[in-house]
């Protein structure tokens, strides 16, 4: 009850024209009524930041955004786990079988967004979900690898992540993967290209912060695959890395290379203790 | 055809006499992070460097700082500080530092350097995401907009 009149209180006072008020909003996301956790505190990995809060993206869209993806009716990213669906049950490549075959329903990956990336022991190397998903395909179903960052791989990143909505993010950073992820702390400090700025410039120093017409938010993963109204489809991470990259005028590291698995990976421990939303919905 | 091609050299040479413009590698700060003499080696036009400031491609500072005076340029940014008033405690040898190389007067800065041309990691061709060679890369502002820039910085003062 309490939630809710805090909740049409910030409603309120958002819908006044353009405010430059920075930070995020105090509005509460639940997903056809299931509560997500979009602020958690920032996990222990953190401590040397000046985060203490870890939020959610959602928080910094504006209304109408923040309402689309609360409905799952209203959100254009479910037309694609519709498809990843069907997908699921289509059986395809040279050993003659489906998803389905060998997991039965989508629910059978019930929490398995949440652990993503993580280390693979037969693989000996940090896999993420878009890897596992290739690697079903073409090594059990004997099909070939979807593009890392096609639509085709969004939307089956996005059937698997709504079986693990709510539930929270909970990356492990010790153990085997401990070396990538201090590789990928290692590059969202760095600064690159001709504006010379890295993730933490713009994600940790100024969120909250209007950098042109954008309100920058903390650029948390625990919401991707995301659709965007701006191209109108299903991004995923590493598409996301590569606009930013690019955007500090410096050369991208490709979807599915190394430097973005353990940045991947790196950026999923920052958001330990968020739901999982995907597929979200962002201008 | 060898003539020509010395002919072409003197006068490419004579010309940059003329405009004297100092290149990026040049520049001189001070221990404060500021310059002394014009990059151009001629005056700033108020006029263009507001226009450089708006631009998208070129300064694009409004993404980052609010100035009221280009209020018809929507959305500025909230990353640096207002630069409304900023001629009233600023010089324009500061001025001039502060847009060439923020980092020379505040050291680590967000705010990107505008005459600079090496020295980055995975410098990209413009905003292709492609690479570049860092001797193709130009400043992301010439010598004469820095001026025009500055120009403009020095018409804010308080109201
Ligand atoms: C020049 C500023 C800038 C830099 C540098 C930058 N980003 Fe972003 N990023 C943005 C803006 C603006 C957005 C869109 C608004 C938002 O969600 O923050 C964004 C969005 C994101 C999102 C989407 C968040 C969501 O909720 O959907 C992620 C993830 C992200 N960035 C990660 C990164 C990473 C990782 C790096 C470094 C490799 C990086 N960014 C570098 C400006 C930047
Ligand atoms: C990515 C963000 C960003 C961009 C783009 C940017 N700035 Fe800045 N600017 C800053 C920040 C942040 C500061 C505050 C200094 C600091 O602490 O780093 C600053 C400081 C300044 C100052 C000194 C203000 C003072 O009070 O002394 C001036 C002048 C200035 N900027 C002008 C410009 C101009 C002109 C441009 C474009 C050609 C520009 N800036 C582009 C972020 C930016």
């Amino acid at each position: 009850m309490k939630n809710k009149a805090l909740t049409a209180f910030a409603a309120l006072a958002i819908s006044a024209p353009m405010v430059f008020a920075g930070g995020a909003d105090d509005d509460t996301l639940a997903i056809d009524g299931q509560e997500m956790i979009s602020k958690a505190a920032a996990p222990a990995h953190m401590a040397d930041t000046a985060v203490d809060t870890v939020i959610s993206g959602w928080h910094f869209r504006e209304d109408d955004t923040q309402a689309m993806q609360a409905d799952t009716f209203d959100n254009p990213g479910m037309i694609a786990v519709d498809q990843a669906m069907d997908a699921w049950n289509t059986v395809e490549g040279s050993a003659e079988k489906s998803c389905a075959t060998c997991h039965e329903g989508p629910e059978s990956m019930t929490g398995v967004r949440a652990v993503y990336p993580k280390w693979n022991e037969e693989a000996g190397s940090v896999r993420t979900l878009a890897m596992q998903i290739n690697d079903c395909r073409t090594n059990q179903m004997g099909a070939d690898a979807y593009k890392y960052d096609s639509g085709p791989m969004a939307a089956m990143e996005a059937l698997i992540s709504v079986q693990s909505r709510g539930m929270p993010v909970n990356v492990a950073i010790d153990g085997p993967v401990a070396e990538v992820w201090e590789q990928g702390k290692e590059l969202y400090y760095t600064r690159t290209g001709q504006l010379e700025l890295s993730c933490a410039n713009c994600h940790e120093d100024n969120y909250g912060n209007y950098i042109r017409a954008d309100h920058l938010s903390q650029g948390q993963i625990n919401g991707f695959p995301t659709y965007r109204l701006k191209n109108a489809k299903l991004n995923t991470v590493h598409g996301r890395f590569k606009g930013c990259v690019r955007d500090t005028r410096a050369e991208t590291y490709s979807p599915g290379s190394a430097e973005f698995i353990a940045l991947e990976l790196y950026v999923a421990s920052r958001g330990n203790g968020l739901s999982v939303e995907g597929p979200s919905v962002r201008n | 055809m060898k003539l020509t091609g010395i002919s072409a050299a003197v006068v490419i040479c004579a010309t940059a006499a003329i405009a004297n413009p100092i290149t990026p590698g040049e520049v001189q700060f001070d221990d404060y992070g500021a310059i002394q003499a014009s990059l151009s080696g001629s005056d700033g036009d108020a006029a263009n460097g507001a226009k450089v400031m708006t631009s998208r491609g070129k300064g694009n500072c409004v993404a980052c700082h609010a100035v009221t005076a280009l209020n018809d340029a929507p959305f500025h940014g909230e990353v640096g500080p207002t630069l409304d008033g900023i001629a009233d405690y600023r010089s324009a040898e500061e001025l001039r530092g502060i847009v060439a190389n923020a980092k020379m007067t505040f050291e680590g800065s967000v705010m990107p350097a505008f005459y600079k041309t090496s020295g980055f990691i995975r410098p990209g061709n413009g905003y292709t995401g492609k690479a570049a060679k860092e001797e193709d890369l130009s400043p992301i502002l010439t010598a004469q907009e820095i001026e025009d820039v500055v120009a403009f910085l020095l018409t804010l003062k308080g109201s």
